[in-house]
């Protein structure tokens, strides 16, 4: 796990990377939408139908929806729950964490089935935690890597912000 | 915990409206979400009762525009603050980068707000956060009403480090958008004290 004040730091290659494999897990578990959204509630990366979708919002309730079942998975003494399933009348949603630190969420209708979206998700899964482990150890040894950036902001920037 | 996306060119945000029940977080960003422009806002969501308290969380998210070429969004959000929701109240401060402590001036709110500041600080423990070092600002509310405690009393027992104070009546704004300046001001302050 990341450090308590320490930030998720996303660079090109890890960001393409990532979408691409939810491009591969979309087409191969017939889904309608894919998302990957930090456990935080922030949104990744998304991929499929997603244009009618408030995805900030998607994002967010994703996040409060794992933060409570893992408050209860506590409460049992189970460390999490790893896997989430809402079924609907026409659109399921399946959740599950990568690394224990991001969710990837599967919106899936009839063309597919609780069981292929299962599958497929365990076998993608592995090569989406290679990327977050590789992408800490790398925001480890950078510092992070944005030094010249964060120092560059000016007071005036800030003020700016809020005109 | 702030998200740094150099791919969309993203810094994303973490701001938690805290206090006691019934002092006024909710109505802090139902009037920041009246008061922004659409473009720079998202939804809100408030997951709460029948008798509008928060249950959950509400959720706003604002998107003020760029510095150094990259989108800074802030996410907002409150936390249940009647006593009996501590487990959820825990969860939402979860990976947060800047708190917004939301005092009842009220005179018979005074317990109400101490022990709300104590559970902020029990409850950041917990995560290995204190609140002293992460990016903090205190609000007065409802300084509208008659029977109020002195702004100078509630700084001495609410604010002994001084962090920056906003008397404020939520309803009218008053204060409201001082307020989140300020938090977002010291958030961004921190995130490139951080990386130096
Ligand atoms: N007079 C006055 N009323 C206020 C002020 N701020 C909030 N209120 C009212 O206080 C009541 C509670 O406000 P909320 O914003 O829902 O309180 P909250 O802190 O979100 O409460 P919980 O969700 O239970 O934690 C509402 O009826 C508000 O209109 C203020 O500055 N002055
Ligand atoms: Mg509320």
């Amino acid at each position: 796990m990341l450090g308590s004040q320490s930030s998720l730091v996303l660079f090109d290659e890890e960001f393409s990377n990532i979408t691409s494999i939810l491009e591969k897990l979309l087409v191969e578990a017939n889904a309608k939408a894919l998302f990957l959204v930090d456990k935080d509630g922030q949104l990744i990366s998304s991929t499929g139908e997603t244009d009618q979708m408030d995805t900030t919002s998607l994002a967010s309730l994703t996040a409060g929806n794992i933060a409570a079942t893992g408050g209860l998975a506590k409460l049992l003494g189970e460390k999490e729950f790893s896997v989430l399933f809402h079924e609907g009348e026409k659109d399921n949603l399946h959740l599950s964490l990568v690394a224990s630190r991001v969710i990837l969420v599967v919106i899936f209708d009839q063309r597919s089935s609780l069981g292929l979206v299962r599958l497929r998700v365990r076998k993608w899964n592995e090569e989406l935690e290679k990327i977050f482990n590789s992408l800490e150890k790398k925001a480890k040894e950078k510092g992070a890597g944005n030094q010249s950036f964060f120092a560059e902001i000016t007071d005036e920037d800030i003020d700016n912000l809020f005109r | 915990m702030s998200f740094i996306n150099y791919a969309s060119r993203e810094i994303n945000l973490k701001i938690v409206y805290y206090g006691p029940g019934l002092c006024g977080k909710t109505t802090n960003l139902q009037y920041i979400y009246q008061r922004t422009a659409p473009e720079a806002k998202g939804k809100m969501i408030s997951l709460a009762t029948e008798t509008e308290r928060t249950l959950f969380f509400d959720f706003l998210p604002l998107s003020l525009g760029e510095i150094k070429g990259f989108k800074t969004r802030f996410h907002l959000y409150t936390v249940p603050g009647q006593v009996f929701y501590d487990a959820s109240r825990k969860l939402i401060l979860k990976g947060v980068d800047g708190v917004v402590f939301v005092a009842d001036s009220q005179a018979d709110r005074l317990d109400a707000n101490v022990e709300s500041l104590e559970n902020l600080r029990d409850n950041l423990e917990e995560y290995g956060y204190q609140l002293e070092k992460l990016p903090y600002v205190i609000q007065y509310n409802k300084r509208d009403l008659p029977n109020v405690t002195p702004v100078e009393e509630l700084s001495r027992l609410l604010n002994p480090g001084k962090v920056p104070e906003f008397s404020a009546c939520a309803p009218k704004g008053e204060g409201v958008f001082d307020t989140l300046k300020a938090v977002a001001k010291l958030m961004l302050i921190s995130l490139k004290k951080n990386e130096k």
